[in-house]
């Protein structure tokens, strides 16, 4: 379990140093790129997606390949659900409140290091989404 | 376009470490690297997902990551919007539209597109589109943010 709780924290750094060096962690230059019609696109964040998408699409076919993942019992990965009201109304939502501020939760968390004010009122207020959600939604 | 002020070189690597994160979660422990289902189960808001001290590793390495690099190059460019209530707003919006819609940027939108998920393919699409038509809509408005 130990083992486990450092390769998550590992992950979690390196993920975090990514965010700060792409450039995820800027909510302008975020909401630069969600500025099609501005005049002044910034296309960065199409390399950062880039980027990402390389080594994720090679683990995903090292992954065919593994009976079990390396430090842990079996894969837990989401099945398949289907294409409903929640996934499209939870996109539009979020969404919006993506362009709003030009912030996702990974680069959230990622500010509270950066700039914990005013970061927690964000990071606070997603609590609360995340908690609102909770209550009305009963777990599947 | 603003190429001048884009910085590609630094987003594609950014991404990469972004992409070998997921890499790591998906290979090491077998799960999802997606910020907001990790978040809520490291905070107790779902039963469901990863092991909870998992969760809450995954998540603090988020600021720990941020911090060190930060550390070794000096100031980081972050430009937050000046309006708190427009802060509050879009975290609400985030929280809840991100467990409604089963995840976000990372879950959604790197880990689910590169495995070619369908649903993933849509609520990227949609959410991408979304928060394109809201900043088309804040300019017009000439809400700042």
């Amino acid at each position: 379990m130990i083992l486990r709780v450092v390769i998550a924290l590992v992950a979690g750094a390196v993920f975090g140093v990514g965010l700060t060096l792409s450039g995820m962690v800027d909510p302008m230059r975020v909401r630069g790129f969600l500025d099609l019609f501005g005049g002044a696109w910034d296309p960065t964040l199409a390399f950062v997606m880039a980027g990402a998408l390389l080594p994720m699409a090679c683990a995903w076919l090292v992954q065919r390949r593994l009976k079990a993942p390396l430090a842990a019992p079996a894969f837990s990965l989401p099945e398949t659900r289907a294409i409903d009201g929640r996934l499209l109304g939870g996109a539009v939502l979020f969404g919006i409140g993506w362009g709003i501020a030009g912030i996702c939760p990974g680069p959230a968390l990622a500010d509270l290091a950066l700039r914990p004010m005013p970061t927690v009122l964000f990071v606070g207020a997603m609590l609360l989404g995340f908690g609102l959600h909770a209550l009305t939604n009963r777990e599947r | 376009m603003a190429w001048e002020t884009a910085r590609p070189l630094a987003g594609f690597g950014g991404g990469l470490l972004i992409g070998l994160a997921g890499a790591i979660m998906l290979l090491g422990l077998g799960r999802i690297a997606g910020v907001s289902g990790l978040a809520a189960r490291a905070l107790g808001f779902t039963a469901s997902g990863a092991p909870r001290w998992i969760a809450v590793a995954f998540v603090a390495g988020l600021p720990i990551g941020a911090a060190i690099l930060s550390g070794l190059r000096g100031d980081v460019l972050v430009r937050m919007p000046g309006s708190a209530a427009l802060l509050v707003v879009a975290g609400l919006l985030v929280g809840y539209g991100t467990r409604l819609g089963g995840g976000c940027t990372s879950g959604h939108g790197v880990c689910g597109l590169s495995r070619l998920s369908r649903r993933s393919l849509i609520a990227t699409v949609v959410f991408m589109s979304a928060g394109i038509a809201t900043v088309a809509l804040m300019r017009i408005a000439g809400v700042g943010g």
